[in-house]
């Protein structure tokens, strides 16, 4: 899942505007009405900000940058899977409620979870009767098969995720571009007994196939009305909201969809009775608008810009409308054992030892940016345990000494050199690589920080084994945020060898570790779910044995909560968004 | 042939023949500047050892293969040699191109400046929609900064030492040092969203569909880009004036008893104004080529916006796209500015 990275802007200059805004003091916080719930620090975070019913109103979302798409075939950003519940359902969603029962999955479009047979490789869902498209017409299975269908299409839509790809057995599939059946309907995987059934055939057993059923792929789309790359500039709905008016690269309106039954949906209050998006808005433009309540929701949910923070932190009065998030994101450093002395793993666990944890949270903000990282699974995916092998938590400025006896187990008593490898346009990870460079030289490890743009640090750089390996990349920045919080979601592409590609485009960059593939494929064959989140511990303590990672930071984000919305709490199974289906006006 | 005089060929004549030889420059120039942008995308990342794949794996997604890169380079083009990708370009330009939705084919009529990949729409539409955005906040704030910048100036010199000029030189020198994503965001917050005397950003309504909308949209970012830019010319105008206002032939007009204003603005002011127009020429075709700074501050969709973002996002069609509309602008602006020194000064000869 990917979050548009927050770009940047001039600190000095925007502290500056908004010191002056400052001096004009505040008309944000409304505690003057007597019936509308007093603002508080994180007041969203684990229950619901007033909490309400009332309908009306027009929501303004502004973002920083632009959708990958639209198309639900064609979109990885996790704001993006947040505001589809506007026009789309999928198969099976995220509970919409505060706190950990957010991270639960609750039936939308079909009635139940799936239900698996054959050692769960085989997944039936029943659709929910009544479901209609905005123009009227009936959903139904083969609707959500044929959006599946055309989801496996990367040529057309490259951007989503793959696990359809990679799980259904697809015969030879390509894409119902190329489908020589009449209906279009020829992936032979997934079958429609009738309208409400729907049953997907899997290559291998897969437990957490409810996962997939959650992924906008499976949102219907009329084969009728698909104009391929096109259909992005009007997504038919299937939610309570439809697309009015749509300006590619400047913004685009939605209205209510008259054809959505509440009766058939539980999830979606629909509060607003409009929701108006603007794209490309400048960042700080956009906290300056959040503040001062001319714009409800900054869509990006990175937290606010760097000047913003500083500000809000200091204010009494504008803290009490900011909620910090905790994602299911971790920074880390990756290690690399294909390139020398890491090739020993007492020269790795040396680098471990000698970092200084504390500076390395500072490099990202300090507490509001996050907590100190001591394994890769984040405290909130269930299946996390405490695992802190090299004592991070109780040396946070490094061991020195422990460090050292590693480097003369590893024959490099004076310390060695390496390369570290940042993303250039990145301050916090340039931050975070000159702060190694300290801790880790105080050992005797040199290290040479090498920057790269990050359009391409994982398709070309850090990401591309041979370049690595022949440029000497021994510490590589890194940092990844799950798809969804569950222990799949978050490990799979980072810790499975089997994922790692000569082509480049690796965000898996040092872990190969057979006993980790072994204990990976294990899970995805467990249905029983404690037994299964068991395995994820497992995974996560025997990476930190091999020490090819250096956790850092368990991800926090600041984030404003506009006087203007009713009905407001974050949502963990989103990755700590709000949970912009159910937002409402004031 | 006797010796004597030769008769001088009439004027319009000399100044078509110029005016012709400056356009084929200029067409020269562009197919120059299209061969070198195109030859930075294009070439100069295979010199530093990139590949076809690597190329394209700038329009795949994140968890692309090594089969769907193929397949993506291909389609692309990139493993044709240069010079058939260059002609493929040239010729979608003034033939046009046809590209694959998926299910259909849809038509990129020409000029087809590019296709991108990442938001699948023809370049040459966007940039059309895009030029009128930038198109109105040059031009608007082009009035504003010549009519304050030059009047500026000229009262100025003409009250050289005094408050005024102190002050008003005073001004100009914060102008041109603030940087206009400071005072933008500066003017915003108080004059938008404190006051709410003007649009927020991102507000954009084109002419035909509202003129007061229009106009009171880009009202802010008008006189913020003027003020920034309004300074350089009262600078200039004031040291021009100066200049000329010390020259005989004013004391020769003033003394023939004309008045006061004529001898400002008709003698002085006009010899003042051929660096005036020089810079007025440079200045307005880059702000034409986008103005990215105050689009960005502005969040207004205009042409240097859309340079940012495609670079951002690594659209190559749209920056190459940008790039050649751009350069096309300040190509044109210069040959008009030259055509407008034999108008205001009639000692440059067209030779």
């Amino acid at each position: 899942m990917k979050r548009r990275p927050a770009v940047a802007a001039v600190a000095v200059g925007a502290a500056l505007v908004l010191g002056f805004t400052a001096c004009g003091g505040n008309k944000t916080t409304g505690t003057n009405q007597p019936n509308v719930a007093a603002p508080e620090f994180n007041a969203a975070v684990g229950k619901v900000f007033a909490p309400s019913t009332k309908k009306g109103g027009t929501l303004k979302f502004a973002n920083s940058g632009d959708w990958d798409s639209l198309d639900p075939a064609d979109t990885y950003y996790g704001y993006s899977w947040d505001f589809i519940q506007f026009y789309g359902r999928s198969l099976v969603m995220f509970t919409p409620k505060p706190g950990p029962e957010g991270n639960k999955l609750t039936p939308d479009l079909a009635e139940t979870l799936g239900v698996p047979s054959d050692g769960a490789k085989t997944w039936t869902y029943k659709l929910r009767k009544g479901v209609k498209f905005e123009d009227g017409t009936a959903i139904t299975s083969k609707d959500v098969k044929y959006a599946v269908e055309r989801s496996l299409d990367k040529e057309t839509f490259p951007n989503g995720p793959t696990y359809y790809n990679d799980f259904l057995d697809l015969q030879g599939y390509t894409s119902p571009y190329k489908d020589t059946a009449p209906d279009k309907l020829g992936l032979k995987a997934i079958e429609t007994p009738d309208d409400q059934t729907i049953v997907f055939r899997l290559k291998t057993a897969f437990s957490g196939f409810d996962y997939f059923a959650m992924l906008p792929a499976s949102i219907p789309v009329p084969a009728s009305k698909d104009t391929g790359t096109k259909y992005k500039e009007h997504v038919v709905s299937s939610g309570p909201y439809k697309f009015e008016t749509n300006e590619l690269g400047k913004k685009f309106t939605l209205v209510r969809n008259t054809n959505w039954d509440p009766a058939t949906d539980p999830n979606r209050p629909a509060l607003p009775d409009k929701i108006e998006v603007s794209l490309n808005v400048n960042a700080d433009d956009i906290d300056n608008r959040l503040i001062s309540g001319d714009l409800d929701v900054d869509i990006a949910g990175t937290g606010v810009q760097a000047a913003t923070q500083g500000k809000i932190l200091a204010d009494a009065t504008l803290k009490k409308n900011a909620d910090t998030a905790a994602l299911a994101r971790l920074w880390y450093v990756s290690v690399n054992p294909d390139v020398a002395p890491l090739d020993n793993i007492h020269c790795r666990k040396a680098v471990l030892l000698a970092t200084d944890h504390d500076s390395y949270l500072r490099a990202y903000g300090g507490e509001a940016g996050g907590d100190i990282a001591t394994s890769m699974l984040p405290p909130q995916i269930p299946g996390a345990e405490k695992i802190d092998l090299y004592n991070f938590l109780s040396k946070k400025n490094g061991d020195a000494d422990a460090a050292k006896k590693e480097l003369t187990d590893c024959g490099q008593a004076n310390g060695f050199e390496t390369n570290m490898s940042y993303r250039a346009e990145r301050p916090k990870e340039k931050a975070l690589a000159e702060s190694l460079q300290q801790s880790l030289g105080k050992v005797g490890i040199k290290l040479t920080l090498k920057p790269f743009p990050q359009g391409d640090y994982f398709k070309l750089y850090a990401g591309k084994p041979d370049y690595a390996k022949n440029n000497k990349l021994g510490l590589m920045s890194n940092g990844w945020g799950a798809d969804w919080p569950d222990g799949f979601g978050f490990l799979q592409q980072i810790v499975d060898s089997r994922v790692i590609r000569a082509s480049g485009g690796n965000t898996n960059l040092t872990v190969k570790i057979k006993d980790v593939d072994d204990l990976l494929d294990k899970a995805l064959q467990t249905t029983d779910t404690p037994a299964r989140e068991k395995v994820w511990g497992q995974i996560d303590k025997r990476v930190m044995e091999d020490a090819v990672v250096l956790p850092g930071v368990w991800a926090k984000v600041l984030l404003f909560r506009s006087p203007n919305l009713v009905n407001v709490f974050i949502s963990d199974g989103l990755g700590g968004f709000y949970q912009y289906g159910s937002l409402g006006k004031k | 042939m006797a010796g004597g005089a030769t008769r001088r060929p009439p004027r319009p004549n000399i100044v078509l023949r110029y005016v012709i030889r400056r356009l084929l420059a200029a067409v020269l120039l562009l197919f120059v500047v299209s061969v070198v942008t195109f030859g930075i995308f294009f070439y100069i990342p295979r010199l530093a050892g990139a590949s076809a794949e690597d190329l394209a794996s700038r329009y795949v997604g994140k968890t692309a293969n090594e089969a769907q890169l193929r397949v993506m380079a291909d389609k692309l083009g990139f493993y044709d040699p240069l010079y058939v990708q260059y002609g493929r370009f040239v010729k979608g330009i003034v033939l046009g191109a046809n590209y694959n939705t998926g299910p259909t084919t849809v038509r990129c009529p020409a000029p087809c400046f590019g296709y991108s990949f990442i938001t699948q729409n023809p370049v040459w539409p966007d940039l059309v929609d895009r030029m009128r955005v930038t198109g109105s906040l040059a031009v608007g704030a082009a009035i504003i900064w010549v009519l304050f910048g030059v009047s500026t100036g000229v009262l100025s010199a003409l009250r050289k030492g005094s408050i005024f000029d102190r002050m008003a030189m005073g001004t100009a020198l914060a102008g041109v040092s603030l940087p206009i994503f400071w005072t933008g965001l500066l003017t915003l917050s108080i004059f938008s969203y404190r006051m709410h005397l003007t649009a927020p950003g991102g507000s954009y309504t084109p002419i035909t569909e509202n003129p007061a909308e229009w106009a009171y949209d880009l009202i802010l970012p008008w006189i913020t880009l003027a003020f920034l830019i309004a300074a350089a010319y009262a600078r200039l105008t004031r040291a021009g004036m100066l200049e000329t206002m010390g020259e005989d032939y004013i004391r020769t007009a003033r003394a023939k008893g004309l008045p006061e204003r004529t001898v400002v603005v008709k003698h002085g002011l006009r010899a003042a104004l051929t660096p005036i127009t020089t810079i007025f020429g440079l200045d307005l075709g880059l702000l034409l080529g986008g103005a990215v700074l105050t689009e960005s501050t502005f969040s207004l969709p205009g042409m240097g916006k859309y340079a940012i973002d495609a670079i951002v996002n690594n659209d190559l069609p749209k920056v190459l796209g940008v790039t050649m509309v751009g350069a096309t602008f300040i190509i044109f602006a210069n040959l008009i500015v030259d055509l407008l020194y034999a108008v205001i000064d009639p000692r440059v000869r067209l030779s």
